[in-house]
């Protein structure tokens, strides 16, 4: 016991960590990819739109905030989503929570906004393929036809039962779902994929 | 053929097994159930509802009345039209008598729904429907086709007529091929539409695997419910032919003239031998002509007009079939089905009985409006075709094709469907903003007759000296009799809804498709008032049957509803805990030893667990706590304002208890309040309200307070929490964290501190729960699982669930939200005067403790309970009465019981109560009434252990 506390060898563990054998076998017919990218970093932000503070942090992350509804924009690295009209969420790679909390309150220089690290209130599953948007329509209520809801497009909504964030990308869609409803998500992924990877 | 007596020549198809009531038949594939019954020559398939008569296959498609059959293999269920069961290799099924029985077995199928979303729907793949999804679909847009049948082509299917001179049969196949290749058009085959609601918001529901039988692919789901969201809708949903009311008009034998038309040229089966026809228009000399082709005699035709279409009277001629103008059919007659037809003249002359075992009705056509009317469109009464039609509509709807009533004299024209089709399509398309398609080309049909009038005829009256209507049927599935109807009127309804409920017609599995009209009709004609005048009962949604499983689809156990867990879920489960259900959450409920011999019962893990928090060293996984980041300059004020005691003295690296109330000052949260900082704080909420709080401070920043400056974000799965709890905690957290200061001085109660625990970068709050020495210890999500493993690692510390928290914190008179109180108590009803600031300006619930029933002094008071035998548990929700017998009822009650446990530390039971003026009874002895006995009770304060708080500090 004496010897535990001076560990500092403690593992992290990822909220669908469980589902990986099985995301991998339901991607291996290739319709569908299902995965897990874990320890993603996501800083909430709250800033007025109008305010100086959203244009200095715009240029410090090198991401304008996007202000149009259900928009996402990336640069480098990090990828800012529109949340609400003064809320935003931008993510970023493992480990850069901490430098861009920093980052973006420097910018802040002091006006109110809110910078919270939320990198473990949420991750993120993948779900691409050319069967993804109909694995998602049987639970997402939106539009997803790449004429309305294209690369570029994120929306908070629901997937089945389960508040979610869902983005569009270039290779399909993420999902970034809070921890305590991962496993629910993933099985619900799992069950209705069944179809989709049986038939091929 | 030999073993199908009434199975056309030049059939073809896989035969087909199956099994009606007991009996092994053979069909061909392509079949439904009636039309393998009817080619096997089973005429009585099911018997009636209420008087137990028996009854045929009366129409081919979802508008059957009586062929109602239970499926019994490879899964039973009940109530479906044999009109509508795909028949298939191995199906077993039996007739039933108006009601089916549920199966008694799990369903192992699959169900499941999708959204969709499209420019133009189309409901209906006939002629009209085909033709306006070709040209909606060649302009690019996004089109689904929905039909309810295996097959497009809808009417089509029955005629045999042709377009550009082959079957239209084959047209509608090979348009619904090259629509279906199309990349933004999706065909949807045996998909029922079932409810059209506002927004052009549409329920349907797909046939998948049903017709599959045991062959059904285990893993695709048998039945999908398409929620479609279309911007603009095409109903071509054609139309139900309708009977007319005569004696005897229920026997086996008697059909739609439409019905048996498509029986012989779609499934190239013959209905019967001998046919008479009785009709009001002119659609049944197509089918009579039909089916004298395909060899069934037809006896003669008994047309209610003097004038029907010149050109069917002259191939009737030619045929060598005798036509009765101006005759109606007065009876069908027969024992268990018909073998003879009398028919009579309207103005004078005797009737005459025609032997035959077939008699075909047509009392006209009713366009199929149920969508049109539910999505909210007006309807009216069209004199020409005697039955309602599409009015107005509020929503970017239309009804096209003969759904829309077009063909003008009560009889669907091919060539008129397929133009008013093309013509839908090119509104649709213009309405949701695509270019016009080049001109596409409406194939060519057949010249068809001009029609005749039709004359609508509803009741065959009964002749003076025989007038009971006993047999005139006007709904076959709920045995509702002319007889009955004239009882509602007589009784002076005069409304068609109110006889509808009088009667039960149009109530059946059938929603009255082809009972609506007619009882319309034969009320207007008992009332002496116009149909039109009278008008129709609503017609609402499912248009079809549906299953609940189809409904329930993916949501049913362990999808029913979110699981949400903690990070440390995994341990839990792997230790043996059992779950309590919070909200959406499992938390660990208590923690069985496990060991040889019977495993450790409820009440012995709890106690054991309560025994080591108070004298050893317990943990609990407190992780689903809500909490929330509350950031900005006049984050103190925002708090001020929602906590009934006050936040924004709190300091930088301290902790207070708060109180929220709403405005009529009875407590809604409680919780702890983190100062991180000048302008940041960190809220905790009680599981079950963590999205509430959430809300409730939205809204005031939203609606009332929007000049304060704070922002408010949840970040309760962003943290995971492990409360440390017991005299020995502190020496356990001293191991774990080792840089961390742990003596009281340094550490004191309600402070919190940055600290490595376990090598993880820890939030460590000395908070209490238990009224012991205790700490939460709380690090990001991730590493949630390695602080617990490490807590337990070296087996000194007891794992405990939410049953020894709730022992604990009674023991020390801590409410819990929502089982102690019930928004009807105040702060000050829990005896927690002390937390509602006097000096504040103001907060939520302020002015309600100015209210003079917030301080009556009878109100409920929380207090504990201490049963005389030590040894009674009583029960949670039990009463208390004053007196030790029970008056008689109303028996006044002083409260109820909130809580109840056994207690470790107090050697005994106890409980918490909410009692009228309970603080001023402090005790007293009461009652609590359980079963048959009256359990004395002792009041008491509601701290029952360690009320000076000497425990907190270790």
């Amino acid at each position: 016991m004496a010897d535990s506390a001076a560990e500092s060898t403690a593992e992290r563990r990822s909220p669908a960590a469980a589902f990986a054998a099985r995301f991998e076998a339901a991607s291996a017919g290739g319709g569908l990819r299902l995965a897990e990218i874990p320890f993603l970093t996501q800083i909430n932000l709250r800033v007025d739109p109008k305010s100086p503070a959203a244009e200095r942090i715009g240029t410090a992350i090198g991401v304008p905030l996007p202000v149009e509804p259900g928009t996402a924009a990336g640069g480098g690295d990090l990828e800012v989503l529109w949340l609400g009209p003064d809320e935003w969420l931008v993510v970023g790679p493992d480990g850069a929570g901490p430098g861009l909390v920093e980052r973006l309150i420097e910018a802040a220089d002091g006006e109110h906004v809110s910078v919270v690290d939320v990198s473990a209130q949420r991750t993120t599953l993948v779900v691409a393929g050319d069967r993804a948007r109909d694995v998602l329509a049987h639970g997402c209520a939106l539009d997803l036809h790449p004429r309305v809801f294209g690369p570029g497009r994120c929306a908070q909504t629901m997937l089945a039962r389960a508040g979610v964030v869902l983005v569009a990308g270039e290779d399909g869609f993420r999902l970034l779902v809070r921890s305590s409803f991962a496993g629910y998500v993933a099985e619900w992924l799992l069950d209705v994929s069944a179809e989709y990877v049986a038939g091929g | 053929m030999s073993v199908q007596p009434y199975r056309r020549e030049g059939a073809s198809g896989r035969v087909l097994r199956f099994r009606f009531d007991g009996r092994e038949y053979e069909g061909l594939e392509g079949d439904t159930l009636a039309s393998a019954l009817l080619a096997n020559g089973v005429r009585a398939v099911a018997s009636s509802v209420k008087l137990g008569r028996p009854r045929g296959v009366y129409a081919a498609g979802c508008e059957e009345p009586n062929a109602l059959v239970q499926i019994e293999e490879p899964f039973p269920e009940p109530m479906l039209q044999a009109t509508t069961v795909e028949l298939y290799d191995g199906l077993v099924a039996t007739g039933l008598p108006g009601q089916g029985r549920l199966a008694d077995r799990p369903d192992p199928a699959r169900y499941d729904a999708v959204h969709a979303h499209c420019d133009v729907l189309v409901v209906g793949a006939g002629p009209a429907g085909i033709a306006a999804a070709s040209v909606a679909a060649r302009a690019g847009a996004r089109v689904i086709l929905a039909d309810e049948r295996p097959e497009p082509g809808g009417s089509l299917l029955g005629t045999a007529e042709t377009l550009d001179g082959r079957p239209g049969r084959e047209w509608a196949a090979e348009e619904v091929v090259a629509l279906a290749a199309l990349p933004e058009v999706r065909v949807l085959r045996r998909t029922t539409v079932l409810g059209h609601y506002d927004d052009n918001y549409v329920i349907a529901v797909e046939r998948r695997t049903n017709h599959l039988g045991a062959q059904a692919p285990a893993g695709m789901a048998r039945e999908r419910v398409w929620r479609i969201r279309a911007r603009r809708v095409v109903l071509a949903t054609g139309g139900h032919e309708r009977f007319v009311a005569f004696a005897g008009n229920d026997l086996p034998g008697v059909m739609l003239a439409g019905a048996a038309r498509t029986y012989a040229n779609r499934y190239r089966v013959l209905p019967g031998r001998r046919a008479v026809v009785f009709t009001t228009n002119d659609s049944a000399y197509a089918a009579a002509l039909d089916l004298a082709g395909a060899g069934v005699e037809i006896a003669a035709i008994a047309d209610v007009r003097q004038a029907p279409g010149e050109a069917w009277a002259a191939r009737c001629a030619e045929r060598g079939i005798e036509v009765l103008t101006g005759h109606v059919v007065t009876a069908a007659k027969g024992e268990g089905e018909v073998s003879s037809v009398e028919i009579t003249p309207r103005v004078g002359g005797g009737a005459r009985e025609v032997p035959a075992d077939l008699l075909l009705v047509s009392g006209g056509w009713t366009p199929v409006v149920h969508l049109f009317s539910q999505a909210g469109g007006t309807l009216r009464y069209d004199e020409e075709l005697g039955a309602f039609t599409p009015g107005e509509t509020r929503q970017a709807v239309e009804a096209a094709g003969f759904a829309r009533g077009v063909g003008g004299t009560g009889v669907r024209t091919l060539r008129a469907c397929l133009e008013d089709g093309a013509e839908a399509g090119r509104r649709a398309l213009a309405a949701a903003g695509f270019a016009m398609p080049a001109e596409i080309a409406v194939p060519s049909a057949e010249e068809e007759p001009a029609a005749a009038p039709a004359e609508h005829l509803w009741l065959v009256e009964a002749p003076e000296n025989d007038g009971d209507y006993g047999t005139h049927f006007v709904d076959l599935q709920r045995d509702v009799t002319v007889a009955e109807v004239l009882r509602a009127t007589g009784a002076g309804l005069t409304s068609v809804e109110h006889v509808k409920r009088y009667t039960t017609a149009g109530t059946a599995h059938d929603q009255g498709k082809t009972s609506g009209l007619l009882t319309g009709g034969v009320v207007a004609h008992a009332l002496g008032v116009d149909v039109a005048e009278l008008g129709t009962t609503t017609f609402r949604a499912p248009y079809t049957p549906v299953s609940f499983a189809a409904l329930a689809g993916r949501d049913r156990g362990p999808l029913h509803d979110p699981v949400r867990v903690t990070a440390m879920h995994e341990w839990h489960a792997a230790r043996g805990a059992l779950f309590e259900n919070v909200g959406q959450w499992k938390r660990p409920w208590y923690y069985p030893r496990q060991g040889e011999g019977p495993g450790e019962d409820m009440e012995a893990a709890v106690l054991r667990e309560c025994r080591a928090a108070r004298e050893d060293v317990a943990a609990m996984d407190a992780s689903t706590l809500g909490k929330i980041d509350v950031i900005g300059p006049d984050a103190a004020v925002f708090l001020d304002r929602l906590y009934t005691n006050m936040m924004s003295t709190l300091k930088v690296g301290s902790i207070r208890y708060g109180v929220m109330c709403r405005p009529d000052g009875m407590v809604f949260d409680d919780g702890t309040v983190i100062r991180l900082a000048d302008d940041r704080f960190l809220v905790t909420t009680t599981t079950g309200n963590a999205a509430a709080v959430l809300d409730w401070m939205e809204e005031w920043l939203q609606t009332e307070w929007p000049d304060l400056r704070v922002c408010c974000t949840s970040v309760t799965e962003q943290w995971a929490t492990v409360a440390l709890v017991g005299p020995r905690s502190r020496e356990v957290l001293a191991r774990l964290a080792p840089g961390l200061a742990v003596d009281n001085d340094s550490f004191p109660f309600m402070t919190w501190r940055d600290a490595e625990v376990a090598g993880i970068e820890a939030r460590v709050c000395r908070i209490s729960f238990s009224g012991e020495l205790a700490y939460e210890i709380n690090v990001s999500s991730w590493f949630g699982l390695a602080l617990w493993e490490a807590v337990m690692a070296s087996g000194e510390v007891t794992p405990y669930g939410t049953e020894t928290m709730h022992v604990l914190r009674a023991e020390k008179g801590f409410p819990i939200v929502g089982q102690d109180t019930d928004g009807t108590v105040t702060p000050q009803d829990l005896g927690m005067e002390w937390i509602v600031s006097k000096k504040k300006p103001d907060f939520v619930g302020k002015r309600s403790f100015a209210r003079a029933d917030t301080s009556r002094p009878d109100r409920k008071h929380l207090v504990g309970l201490l049963p005389e035998d030590p040894g009674v548990l009583l029960p949670e929700g039990a009463h208390l009465v004053e007196t030790s017998a029970l008056p008689e009822p109303p028996v006044p009650t002083l409260g109820f019981v909130t809580s109840s446990y056994r207690s470790a530390a107090l050697g005994r039971t106890f409980a918490l109560a909410l009692v009228s003026g309970g603080r001023e009874r402090v005790g007293e002895r009461l009652y609590a009434p359980v079963g048959a006995d009256l359990v004395p009770v002792t009041v008491t304060s509601h701290v029952l252990y360690d009320p000076e708080g000497a425990r907190r500090d270790g």
